[in-house]
């Protein structure tokens, strides 16, 4: 992490896959880490062994290895994309109960989410668009969303339609309230403190032009 | 005591109709297929099931909505790329659905299994599945009031079972299976196999005998070739 704003503007935004190694080499070694469904797994490619990264997955398993290979495949070791995986050296089982306490109990130390909006409070929408006809399925999101110690957020900025996902209020019904500590996207990453958004690097793009497309005061550091 | 049951049909006799079911397994891991093809055919109806997803592809959780004796599913993760059963359902307004987060799932019935009345839990807090709950600041912070789930029947897939009803499970099919067996007035188990009482040892016992009433040895073994004994 740098410690003064960078702007990068010699470059495009980042890709998919630079974003993943992001927010891997900000992942502190030794931690516990739990990667949510989709582009959040992608995380785990950039984690190199030595950094002894402990992963959680939250249907029952710390020390989650790589996806299984077709020979591996074990329909009762899945992920929480019910993916089927492989298992660490060291690696543990437990009940849905315990796996849960890991969270709620303050036990994780980060964990890497998806959204469809951010609040500048830290509030997380990610589980349901509020369409009338949408069936509701939250999963594990919400617990996720209050128990790691940090939660970081993985999404683009904007949405198809131009508008930001970073916002002064969430317009979508709330994951969890306070609870997001860093914003990851393709184009800027924005730490969520107590005294406001902080942007602490921006990639193909200004300061300056982000505030003229984003309705959240953004502060420099 | 532990019965070791005939077949899955004996081991689900006495279901009626109104009865809410736990059904463990995360998707088809753990999924207790061989119990609940058993609980489709005691016909039993009106049912209110208590599972974490609601169904996949044609078979288990799933036939079992499709049969349409299910009234209510409580479950997290209802809406699956292969959940068209329910979809259906409940899109057709045939299934009452309450979405539970999935953490608190899990707590609501291990609160049942232990004898808890209700419990504040920080998850949901500020959200629509939080309202018209009681809420609470504790220790400055806020907390949600869950009340227990308790079934009338769990239905749970282990691995290894003793002639004690003492079970271990086998990687991430564990799942719910240990929290469901303490929450029910009757848990009925499918085990890959039974051994004798001793030859599981004590120290990796996951759930106790005390929380099993019924076992049945599946018909079909999915185990794979490496797995060893009873670890």
């Amino acid at each position: 992490m740098s410690t003064t704003t960078v702007e990068h503007v010699d470059r495009g935004p980042l890709s998919r896959t630079e974003l993943a190694r992001q927010i891997a080499d900000d992942i502190p070694a030794g931690s516990y880490v739990n990667l949510g469904i989709g582009q959040p797994t992608t995380v785990a490619d950039h984690l190199p062994a030595e950094r002894d990264v402990i992963l959680h997955t939250e249907n029952g398993m710390l020390g989650m290895g790589r996806a299984a290979r077709a020979e591996e495949v074990d329909p009762d070791l899945v992920n929480a994309g019910k993916i089927p995986v492989t298992e660490t050296p060291g690696a543990s089982y437990f009940h849905h109960a315990d796996s849960f306490a890991m969270m709620r109990g303050g036990h994780l130390d980060v964990c890497v989410l998806g959204a469809f909006q951010v609040s500048a409070s830290g509030d997380l929408a990610n589980w349901h668009t509020g369409e009338p006809d949408a069936i509701p399925a939250v999963g594990g999101a919400m617990d996720l969303a209050i128990g790691a110690k940090d939660v970081f957020v993985m999404m683009t900025l904007f949405d198809k339609q131009g508008r930001a996902k970073l916002v002064p209020s969430c317009t979508y019904p709330l994951t969890g309230v306070g609870c997001v500590s860093r914003v990851y996207t393709d184009v800027a990453t924005f730490d969520l403190t107590p005294d406001g958004v902080v942007v602490t690097a921006t990639f193909g793009t200004t300061v300056e032009e982000l505030r003229s497309r984003v309705d959240v005061p953004l502060q420099v550091r | 005591m532990t019965l070791i049951a005939q077949d899955a049909d004996a081991a689900l006799e006495g279901v009626t109709d109104g009865a809410t079911v736990l059904v463990g397994g995360f998707g088809t891991a753990g999924q207790p297929v061989e119990l609940i093809d058993a609980l489709i055919r005691t016909g039993a109806r009106d049912l209110t099931v208590v599972s974490n997803n609601a169904g996949n592809g044609d078979h288990g959780l799933a036939a079992l909505l499709a049969a349409g004796q299910v009234r209510k599913m409580v479950c997290s993760f209802p809406r699956q790329s292969d959940s068209w059963v329910f979809d259906e359902l409940y899109r057709a307004g045939k299934i009452a659905l309450e979405v539970v987060p999935q953490g608190n799932l899990a707590e609501r019935i291990r609160a049942a299994g232990a004898g808890i009345g209700a419990f504040f839990s920080p998850t949901g807090v500020g959200t629509p599945l939080a309202e018209g709950k009681e809420t609470r600041r504790i220790d400055g912070r806020d907390y949600v009031l869950e009340y227990p789930i308790r079934g009338d029947l769990a239905l749970v897939k282990a691995h290894v079972a003793d002639t004690r009803g003492n079970l271990v499970y086998r990687k991430t099919a564990r799942n719910f299976g240990p929290v469901m067996a303490t929450a029910a007035t009757t848990t009925v188990v499918q085990v890959d196999r039974v051994v004798e009482a001793g030859e599981i040892d004590p120290e990796v016992v996951v759930t106790p005998g005390i929380f099993v009433d019924r076992v049945v040895v599946s018909a079909v073994t999915t185990v794979l070739p490496e797995q060893g004994a009873a670890g």
